[in-house]
């Protein structure tokens, strides 16, 4: 197949290239700094919203701030993983909160049970692996209405956005499931040599799956798939396999982040779990610059983006500004985020 | 050439102004257009004269810029150059809106109505007729039933416009265009989905129409058609209006002849050129196909593909040759019927993962649309069919695929600041070139190129058809669809004409000539 002459040929134009390629670079200080802002905007936003707690906000450098952001992080974070995903294959998930219902309200019936009272490592382990399993299987389900029948994701994870905290409250009859057990509550509360649990669980999360995105075929796939679906059928890329998977994936985090927000309050409220969490993890999606026509999945740029609105709302409050002005600023993120990925997309 | 032109359009005008001496008025005329896309010029010195009460067709080759030239009249594109007169007075129209309002209106390909709305509120959508400023429905009912009724069309109006077939939509759209007093209705490929039926529906609209005192501009590539309701041809090549002629002066020969930029005497005589085919075909037949039925108008192809030659699917637009190359990668499939064999063996893929796995590959005709990951660099779009074969426990070899990308953009030449670099960001040659990478990397045995040099720069052309005849020494089998009848004639060993979804000819050794190949499509 090689041939000497086309080795040449090459050499010599991808030189040709490459020096345009160098002409084209900002020259000014300036123009670099620019570009470094709309490349990174998520990181260089965090530090400014650092710098400013460290100079405005009372009590900030205290490893006790760091540990409420980080409880109130994590779960956002984690839905926003596979939220990414999912818009990385071009669609959307409304029924992340929902699912997170569903777990949380399985796992307690299940490490509750009279079975669970006899053998209670099995009853945990089968409590928290059913929850999350039931999560998968639902996510599952919203990804086959969408690939095999067509449905617009939109409508299609609206079904289980309604019914799936519908069912979660029927299973409980809408009570509320109060518990005390000490194994399940430390995926809440507990600390590995001084970090709390579901940081490490995040973070572990996070970087597995950024990798899994990377070096794996799914990755590439996926968003292959997002770019353009109808060029990665036409290359023999199974896109129906590839997006059942993908909102599988979503469930499953939405089911985990589900127990770890029931494991907080010791408690389990088929009402209250997960509510609003697919605006939530959607904005730190698009915060952390996911391409909302797909194609792109900024996996720790989602967990940066959970931070960054976490930080905001902190700030706000810590400095006594009301709640409701909060939310106001978390719009705005929102909105500067979209902008740069315009600015960026017109280049 | 240009001179030549001009001196053809007086001789034709002349006579028949003289003939028609209650001549009617030029109710339409564009002059002098041009019009250029990102300084590319789609159209220059586009002339068109359009008389009330006649029907006249715009032909040419896909590319010719018919399009722009309609897009430009209804507003939907601004015009660089030149006039629009339009009853007399020189207009400018911000968009089709615009233009529909002022008495032009479009009937687009796809119908652009809305389809859950009634079929009356489709007719009368922004002139309703009102009653104490509300909608007076019995009215518009009627109103809308009586339009109809002028095209023999009888239908419940208040139905959603959606629940009757295309055709009957298409002839709702141009009942609205109707109900506005249009002086000019626009016809963009109105026929391409109506059945014979519904064809002639249309055509006696079109009468009806016609005797009105509408003028007709009427977009098609099915010239057959043509003759049984168009007065005028103007012929369009390379953005010029080439030739403008009454339909009695012309014959299909000559259309094909005017839209390719040949003379129609010398394809007649055919066969009488220089050039020969080349290459030395195997008896061993590869693949074959039998009677393929598919999608959007393949009716029925058949052909063998012998091992390690080139064979060309020739045709107009629409005689169905990217439907042949989507049928067989198993694209389409729920609509296909016919039988193929790969060395003997029955085959059918129903995706194209499984044409892969036998050993095809197929670069598709629209970068854009289904060629390019834009999102991806260079080397995530060149390994994308290989991925699977560099993969152990689904994880990707890097550094098997790196190897493999840095030889190919050396083998091919392709120009890359690097591998990571958007693929968004390379030539539309060098795309193309990632594109062929991308299955030439898998090692099949038979490639499918759909117009695999179509808007890249005459450079990168030579590049590729040279590695394309390389490719076919070496032992490749190669299904090559092109518009372009030089490229088949000297690419292709055979050449398959297809006309109108069936394969109406062979062309091989010395019969395989651009002349015999138009002369085949113009039968």
């Amino acid at each position: 197949m090689n041939s000497h002459q086309g080795e040449m040929k090459g050499d010599k134009q991808m030189n040709t290239s490459v020096l345009e390629e160098r002409s084209k670079v900002p020259a000014t200080l300036s123009a670099r700094a620019l570009s470094q802002v709309k490349n990174n905007g998520a990181l260089w936003a965090f530090f400014l919203l650092l710098l400013i707690n460290i100079l405005i906000t009372p009590n900030f450098l205290q490893i006790q701030t760091l540990y409420v952001n980080l409880t109130q992080v994590a779960t956002v974070a984690i839905v926003a993983i596979g939220m990414t995903l999912v818009i990385a294959s071009g669609g959307i998930d409304l029924s992340v909160g929902a699912l997170m219902a569903l777990a949380g309200t399985i796992a307690p019936m299940i490490f509750l049970s009279d079975f669970a009272a006899s053998w209670p490592a099995l009853g945990l382990v089968l409590a928290i692996v059913v929850a999350i399993a039931v999560a998968g299987l639902a996510g599952l389900f919203n990804g086959y209405l969408i690939s095999v029948y067509k449905i617009q994701p939109i409508i299609a994870t609206l079904i289980l956005f309604i019914s799936g905290r519908g069912i979660a409250q029927v299973l409980t009859n809408g009570e509320l499931q109060t518990f005390d057990n000490p194994s399940f509550e430390f995926i809440g509360t507990g600390r590995i040599l001084g970090v709390p649990v579901q940081a490490i669980i995040t973070i572990v999360l996070a970087l597995s799956i950024a990798w899994v995105i990377k070096r794996s075929i799914y990755g590439r796939f996926l968003l292959a798939v997002g770019g353009n679906e109808k060029a990665a059928e036409l290359a023999g890329v199974p896109a129906k396999k590839i997006k059942m998977l993908t909102y599988m994936i979503c469930g499953l985090l939405a089911g985990i982040a589900g127990l770890i927000s029931t494991a907080i309050n010791s408690a389990s409220d088929a009402n209250q779990t997960g509510q609003l969490m697919e605006l939530d993890a959607i904005s730190a999606a698009i915060v952390g610059g996911v391409l909302l026509t797909g194609g792109k999945a900024p996996i720790l740029g989602a967990v940066l983006g959970a931070a960054i609105i976490q930080l905001v709302g902190y700030t706000l409050l810590a400095n006594g500004v009301h709640d409701a002005v909060a939310m106001v600023a978390k719009a705005v993120i929102i909105i500067v985020a979209v902008y740069l990925q315009q600015v960026k997309g017109a280049k | 050439m240009n001179n030549v032109d001009s001196i053809d359009l007086v001789e034709c005008d002349m006579p028949s102004m003289g003939a028609l001496s209650q001549a009617p008025e030029v109710v339409l005329s564009m002059q002098g257009i041009d019009k250029r896309f990102a300084g590319v010029p789609a159209l220059s010195n586009a002339n068109l004269a359009l008389k009330a009460g006649e029907v006249h067709a715009i032909i040419g080759q896909n590319g010719a810029g018919k399009s722009t030239l309609i897009k430009v009249l209804n507003g939907a594109h601004k015009l660089d150059e030149g006039e629009i007169h339009f009853l007399g007075e020189a207009v400018s129209y911000a968009s089709p809106h615009h233009a529909q309002m002022a008495g032009i209106s479009t009937i687009f390909q796809e119908v652009n109505l809305i389809a859950y709305r009634s079929v009356t509120e489709n007719i009368c959508l922004g002139h309703e007729p009102k009653r104490f400023g509300m909608v007076d429905w019995r009215k518009a009912h009627a109103h809308a039933r009586e339009t109809l009724a002028r095209f023999g069309l009888e239908l419940d109006v208040e139905q959603p416009l959606g629940s009757f077939n295309i055709a009957i939509q298409q002839l709702v759209a141009i009942a609205r265009a109707v109900a506005l007093d249009a002086k000019v209705v626009i016809m963009d490929e109105p026929t391409s989905s109506l059945d014979e039926k519904e064809k002639a529906v249309l055509f006696r609209v079109i009468k009806e129409l016609k005797s009105s005192g509408v003028a007709i501009l009427y977009v098609s590539h099915h010239l057959d058609e043509l003759f049984q309701i168009c007065d005028q041809i103007t012929v369009m090549r390379d953005g010029k209006t080439v030739e403008q002629k009454p339909i009695s002066a012309m014959s299909k020969l000559d259309m094909v002849a005017a839209m390719l930029g040949k003379d129609p005497a010398e394809i007649a005589k055919g066969g009488a050129t220089n050039f020969a085919a080349t290459g030395q075909v195997s008896d061993e037949v590869l693949f074959s196909v039998a009677h393929l039925k598919g999608a959007a108008g393949l009716k029925d192809v058949s052909f063998d593909l012998y091992k390690s030659e080139i064979l060309g699917l020739a045709g107009l637009l629409g005689a169905g040759r990217s439907e042949v190359a989507r049928a067989i990668f198993g694209l389409d499939h729920e609509m296909k019927s016919g039988k193929m064999h790969l060395s003997g063996q029955p085959v059918d893929f129903n995706h194209p993962s499984r044409a892969i796995a036998a050993g095809f590959g197929f670069c598709s005709e629209d970068r854009k649309e289904d060629g390019i990951i834009p999102q991806l660099s260079v080397r995530e779009n060149l390994t994308l069919v290989l991925l699977p074969r560099i993969a152990k426990y689904g994880l990707i070899d890097e550094a098997k695929e790196r190897q493999l990308v840095d030889e190919f953009i050396r083998h091919l030449g392709i120009k890359t600041a690097s591998m990571e670099q958007p693929i968004s960001q390379l030539s539309g040659g060098n795309q193309q070139k990632v594109l062929l990478a991308r299955w030439l990397v898998t090692n099949p045995n038979i490639l499918i190129l759909d117009e695999p040099t179509r808007g890249i720069d005459v450079g990168a052309k030579g590049e590729i058809q040279a590695l394309i005849r390389r490719l076919a020494d070496d032992g490749l089998t190669v299904l090559m669809i092109s518009s372009e009848f030089e490229e088949l004639v000297e690419g292709a060993d055979r050449v398959i004409v297809l006309q109108d979804g069936h394969s109406i000819q062979e062309l091989a050794n010395e019969q395989l000539t651009e002349n015999a190949i138009m002369k085949a499509i113009a039968q």
